[in-house]
């Protein structure tokens, strides 16, 4: 038995390479998350009773099934029956983007809904049409007051990427369960992975609280 | 920093060992016989698998048939194969019996029974796969393949030796899954885990390519230094063996091919 410095130490490299495909991964599905729940919170707080609809529809179905499933569907269930391929980074960061694009979709038609009426009756009255006071007056305030509730988005989503080991990603998680498969030692590997998904979380906190003031001002 | 290390370690330690009690508790079942938790791998036809709603598979009805001949009570926990083995080490499970290969390594952890099963790890590709013949045309392949399994050991020796991918999965149907989707080349499986697949669902596109890799052995797990389990395993294989019963269990579900 080596000891448990040891192996800490082995396991090191493999383990901060998993870290780096976990951030990216996280960063990436993030921005395109950001996207898809712009487009849809807009839409669901849009007059036309189809956009809304439509909205609707995908944010309950994407909240309305676990994101394992989701993963599972886009990478082994779709291929097949397309006839298409798709590489497990690509079914990841779909899979991920599409589940957090929903929840971002309620946040924004949070934000905006929380902005005052009257904000958008003065900018129409100012003679800007509808769109443009959307982006000049109404989006900057709601922002502002979503950004807390985005960087919680960002941690789920970063937590949510352990979930990959599934399709074969060599995130952290999979990472750790391989070191563990060769050498048994699952007490030092899953501390030094939680040390490593602690890390990341807290930094991207000390990050946001930062942003959050520079907003503020 | 070592500091560091050792005061989260041991704050993740004393949490561990307050927040968890005792796995398998050894409690008398109702008919006064001892009760062994068995870990298995429920999705590794012939050798365990569900249907109708039941385990079965040659492990099950093994294990089953040695705990009525040594007067036991077994309780089948099914799991991921990779988590098995640590869960044995962490006193979770008694012992696990999952198509698991003798190898040294495991000895040094676990304790095991007399082996049960010659398996032997096979090259698994699709139907229309004419480029991978044998292990010297994996250059640049990618092989799907198990957590855990002494195919993923056997796989990453590979990988390095002749600079092929390996990615991880949690069970056989995702690697399978992978190489029928063309996102893997290649897998390597127990010959008999494959054959079966092959035997009893041809839509799976699969072949089996060159000869086994190795002569692996299967062996029922048990924690290390339960000397108890380990002869009742073993007393068990043998009156099996003797008594016809155990050649029946494998018929039942292999054709007598081997």
């Amino acid at each position: 038995m080596s000891s448990s410095w040891d192996v800490i130490v082995d396991a090191l490299p493999v383990l901060a390479q998993g870290s780096v495909v976990t951030l990216k991964i996280t960063v990436i599905s993030l921005f395109f998350a950001l996207l898809i729940g712009l487009l849809f919170g807009l839409m669901s707080t849009s007059r036309s009773k189809l956009l809304r609809g439509i909205a609707t529809a995908y944010v309950d179905f994407l909240r309305g099934t676990p994101l394992l499933v989701q993963i599972f569907f886009i990478y082994f269930g779709l291929p097949p029956v397309l006839d298409i391929k798709i590489p497990e980074t690509t079914a990841g960061i779909l899979a991920l983007s599409l589940n957090a694009g929903a929840y971002l979709a309620e946040i924004f038609r949070g934000g905006i809904l929380s902005i005052d009426k009257g904000q958008m009756e003065a900018a129409r009255s100012l003679g800007l049409s509808h769109g443009k006071a959307m982006r000049l007056v109404i989006l900057p305030q709601a922002v502002r007051r979503m950004i807390p509730a985005f960087v919680n988005q960002f941690i789920v989503t970063l937590k949510d990427t352990s979930l990959l080991t599934v399709i074969g990603i060599r995130e952290l998680m999979n990472s750790g369960e391989i070191i563990i498969s060769s050498n048994f030692r699952s007490f030092e590997i899953w501390a030094v992975v939680a040390v490593f998904y602690f890390l990341m979380i807290y930094i991207l906190s000390l990050l946001s609280r930062s942003l959050e003031r520079r907003f503020a001002k | 920093m070592k500091k560091l290390m050792f005061a989260v370690v041991s704050g993740l330690l004393a949490l561990t060992v307050s927040a968890c009690g005792t796995g398998t508790d050894q409690a008398a079942s109702t008919s006064g016989a001892k009760k062994y938790v068995f870990g298995t791998d429920a999705t590794y036809p012939p050798f365990e698998f569900e249907k109708d709603g039941k385990y079965v598979g040659i492990d099950i009805d093994l294990i089953n048939a040695i705990a009525k001949e040594e007067g036991f009570e077994v309780e089948i926990k099914p799991m991921d194969f990779k988590g098995i083995i640590p869960a044995v080490q962490a006193k979770q499970l008694d012992g696990a019996i999952a198509g698991i290969s003798i190898n040294d390594k495991r000895k040094e952890i676990l304790d095991f029974s007399e082996p049960y099963y010659q398996a032997g790890l096979s090259l698994v590709v699709r139907e229309d796969n004419t480029t991978i013949n044998g292990e010297a045309d994996l250059a640049g392949k990618t092989i799907a393949i198990k957590k855990g399994t002494t195919g993923a050991t056997f796989a990453d020796e590979l990988g390095q030796k002749y600079g092929a991918t390996v990615k991880y999965f949690d069970d056989s149907p995702s690697m399978f899954q992978e190489v029928q989707n063309g996102n893997a080349d290649v897998t390597i499986e127990d010959y008999p885990v494959i054959s079966y697949k092959i035997t009893v669902d041809p839509a799976s596109k699969l072949k089996i390519v060159g000869d086994r890799l190795n002569g692996d052995h299967y062996g029922i797990a048990v924690l290390k230094g339960n000397k108890e389990l380990q002869d009742k395993l073993n007393s068990g294989l043998k009156k099996l063996k003797e008594n016809g019963k155990y050649d029946e269990i494998i018929n039942t579900y292999l054709s007598t091919k081997k």
